[in-house]
């Protein structure tokens, strides 16, 4: 009985609600998700991209990443170390750029992890490697990684919490 | 000396030209998501306790005091992506997604996503869940489809003298130090774990290139 009491404008407005509501199922349009974030290697965006680019940076597909920013990287790394020549890789700036400015992460499915033991060189990164080493021993360390000793290591050399060998490996938190 | 000096001069022009630059793995690097749900601190990809297997580590909203760490939460709005390229071009050929949903993390994938780059839906049908491991509790693992998954908060893994190398960069100091000071002691993140056997992922030349990607549904 309550039905009849309400307004013809109520009616018709319900009517619309269930309406659209009706036209949404039969769409089934999936719900999409957008990058927000994106990280592959440690400290990249970080040091490498300028504070206007960040948020541009992070949104940019892998694939892309060379065409916009390599230049941009490798303007940063001489500004970094004007002296720099090669790195212990061996790399010249036009080549360590255009390894650093596509950021992922290489890892292999053969080879034992290690961002970098000096035999194996991207296998992945575990836990433990200290990657902040690596990554300055190469901005700053010359061809024979002992280049500006005061800045190839931040005598950091481990995590205040073991790790686990078992899943799922990381720390209990503090 | 002089090209000491010199360096040290541009890398205090460089401390200028990017302004407050922030150098950590990827914590709080980007001004848009900074202390959101959203904010990647670290991607690990690594071979597991079993050689079969491989371990995709995705931590989040990082910087986190022990004292903040029970309240934090994952985001139910929020879809963690591990993208993986198996052919090496630097497009994803595999996801392997999780999503946060009243209490749980669900895992989809790994799937061929159905489409690639920015965008992206949840693909198909949950592969594993696990429920998130509270503050100060035992690890709860889920298990599904042949993968191994943890959801929760741990103990940020990451490790560097931050404070130190912004001194240098801003000219106020020249040399890190020995011993150096790890700015990232005692706090937590919240980690995604997921472990899975490498013949499910199809590298190719036992390659691959991963990435890490944090979405917002739109």
């Amino acid at each position: 009985m309550k039905l009849f009491s309400i307004s013809s404008p109520m009616l018709l407005l319900a009517g619309i609600v269930m309406l659209s509501a009706c036209k949404k199922d039969k769409d089934n349009t999936p719900t999409y998700y957008q990058t927000q974030d994106q990280m592959a290697r440690p400290a990249i965006n970080t040091v490498f991209v300028s504070a206007a680019d960040k948020d541009l940076f992070n949104t940019t597909v892998p694939s892309t990443m060379n065409a916009a920013f390599a230049s941009k990287f490798k303007a940063r790394l001489l500004a970094l170390n004007p002296g720099y020549t090669t790195n212990l890789l061996g790399l010249t700036a036009d080549q360590f750029t255009n390894v650093l400015v596509t950021d992922v992460l290489n890892a292999s499915t053969t080879a034992p992890t290690s961002f970098y033991d000096g035999t194996n060189v991207l296998t992945g990164r575990a836990l433990a490697d200290d990657v902040i080493d690596v990554e300055l021993t190469l901005i700053f360390g010359g061809p024979n990684g002992t280049a500006n000793p005061g800045l190839t290591s931040d005598h950091v050399n481990g995590n205040d919490k073991a790790f686990s060998e078992s899943f799922p490996y990381l720390a209990t938190p503090h | 000396m002089k090209k000491k000096k010199m360096l040290l001069a541009s890398l205090a022009i460089a401390g200028i030209t990017v302004g407050g630059l922030v150098f950590a793995a990827d914590h709080i690097d980007s001004p848009t998501v900074t202390g959101q749900s959203t904010d990647i601190t670290d991607l690990y990809v690594f071979r597991a306790q079993d050689p079969n297997n491989l371990v995709f580590v995705a931590n989040t909203q990082g910087l986190m005091a022990p004292s903040a760490t029970g309240a934090a939460m994952f985001d139910a709005n929020t879809l963690i992506e591990f993208n993986i390229d198996n052919n090496n071009d630097n497009v994803e050929d595999l996801v392997i997604q999780g999503i946060y949903n009243n209490g749980k993390m669900k895992i989809y994938g790994p799937v061929k996503p159905s489409e690639t780059g920015g965008r992206s839906k949840i693909e198909g049908a949950a592969t594993a869940e696990v429920a998130v491991t509270p503050y100060g509790s035992d690890v709860i693992i889920g298990t599904g489809g042949g993968l191994k998954v943890f959801a929760g908060p741990r103990d940020d893994p990451f490790f560097f003298d931050l404070n130190q190398f912004k001194k240098i960069i801003g000219g106020m100091a020249t040399s890190f130090n020995n011993p150096g000071t790890d700015a990232f002691a005692g706090t937590n993140v919240l980690s995604l774990v997921v472990e899975i056997p490498k013949s499910m992922l199809n590298a190719s030349n036992g390659k691959l290139n991963v990435w890490l990607e944090t979405k917002k549904k739109i």
